[in-house]
């Protein structure tokens, strides 16, 4: 159960950004995860409560992306989805294959609800 | 992995982000920030300064991984008695990390055999992270190493996560385990730089599981790591382990011959802890 400490990590840059750029709260947070990055999506949205519970992002909306599995051949060069425990060549059959996309632990991007007025001026 | 440039955006990402893709609406009063940070950032900027203290002082990091009671422990020791008794060319300065969620056992296993050892316990963490490690390092003067040796947390899924800053990974399947973990556990066996058939003294009478078929299931993950059949108890495949970690240890030396390391290493990457986004 390493999703935990993920999420944890995920929370991390989620609050640097909102403060970075003085946000009210999140409202969305989108991440992009490949089959072969050995993070279970379910895990992870079990894991966003509690990791995010207190913090800015507390009611944002965890949307996660699947992204496919594509691998390229070293052989006939083409392109194609493949299963995560079998990276062969679709075309050909080879299996010198090189991983287009499918292992990828992404934040994307997230989206803020800015304060009305920057906070360091409400306080003149 | 950069920051800034948008080298990020990947052939297998770019359509979501491109004018109309998924990620390329924003509703009326709310700011979307493109990120494209790996989720682990924190962990990979630590693992990159880890990385960087081994290269200064020449030392190659290997990160060990396997189920638990695949032979991690055992194989370091045969290692250490292998170097110390065949004398095999100029010694190998070896350190271990160990890591586990409880208990100094392993890490005495090695003291055993006057090598440095730190231990790591984890807690409640099933693998271990680039601070973990880190901290550690500080416990080891790298100047008196010429290789450490990372036994990670016996756990065949989370390890795979997290980089610590090593050089390669070696990822050690025993026999008992069975010839289909490769394909059972696909993201750890891709990661490896090696494949080490453990525990190959019982093939005889674990005759069900096949060394080619192994190599098989290897393939189907695309997997271009040797693989070595090795027993830590009868010693054979020692020799052809050994040899590789030196070939691995002279190969690490000469990239560094080429690539010389920045010297102001840590003071130039910890400029660079805040995150850089970018207005869609």
């Amino acid at each position: 159960m390493h999703e935990l400490a993920i999420c944890q990590s995920l929370i991390d840059q989620v609050e640097a950004i909102a403060l970075e750029r003085n946000a009210r709260c999140v409202t969305s947070i989108v991440i992009g995860i490949g089959p072969l990055s050995g993070v279970e999506a379910q895990l992870l949205k079990n894991a966003y409560p509690v990791a995010s519970a207190g913090t800015i992002a507390e009611d944002a909306e965890l949307v996660i992306e699947l992204l496919p599995i594509k691998v390229s051949c070293t052989q006939c060069g083409s392109e194609s989805e493949a299963l995560p425990n079998k990276l062969i060549c679709k075309q050909c059959g080879d299996w010198r294959t090189t991983l287009v996309s499918g292992d990828e632990l992404m934040l994307l991007s997230i989206e803020l609800e800015k304060g009305k007025e920057p906070a360091a001026e409400a306080m003149h | 992995m950069c920051d800034t440039c948008g080298c990020n955006v990947t052939h297998g990402n770019e359509g979501l982000i491109r004018p109309g893709g998924k990620l390329h609406k924003t509703e009326s009063g709310k700011e979307a920030v493109s990120v494209l940070h790996s989720l682990l950032h924190e962990n990979d900027h630590t693992a990159k300064h880890n990385r960087d203290h081994f290269d200064q002082h020449n030392v190659l990091a290997i990160n060990i991984m396997s189920s638990p009671g695949a032979g991690k422990t055992s194989l370091l020791e045969a290692t250490i008695q292998q170097l110390a008794e065949t004398g095999s060319g100029a010694t190998l300065r070896i350190a271990v990390i160990e890591g586990d969620l409880e208990t100094e056992n392993d890490a005495e296993r090695i003291r055993k055999h006057g090598v440095r050892a730190v231990q790591i316990a984890t807690g409640s963490a099933c693998h271990l992270d680039a601070h973990m490690v880190h901290q550690a390092l500080h416990n080891l003067d790298l100047a008196e190493f010429d290789i450490v040796f990372i036994e990670n947390v016996g756990n065949l899924v989370c390890p795979a996560s997290f980089d610590l800053g090593q050089h390669l990974d070696v990822t050690l399947l025993s026999v008992p385990e069975g010839d289909d973990k490769p394909a059972k556990y696909p993201v750890m066996f891709r990661k490896a730089d090696l494949v080490m058939i453990s525990k190959c003294d019982l093939l005889p009478v674990l005759d069900d599981f096949k060394v080619e078929k192994a190599r098989s299931y290897l393939r189907d993950i695309a997997s271009t790591a040797p693989v070595m059949e090795l027993s830590s108890k009868d010693k054979s495949g020692m020799q052809q382990w050994i040899d590789w970690v030196r070939q691995q240890i002279a190969a690490r030396i000469r990239f560094l011959e080429d690539h010389p390391v920045q010297t102001a290493h840590a003071h130039h990457h910890h400029h660079h802890q805040h995150q850089h986004v970018h207005n869609e």
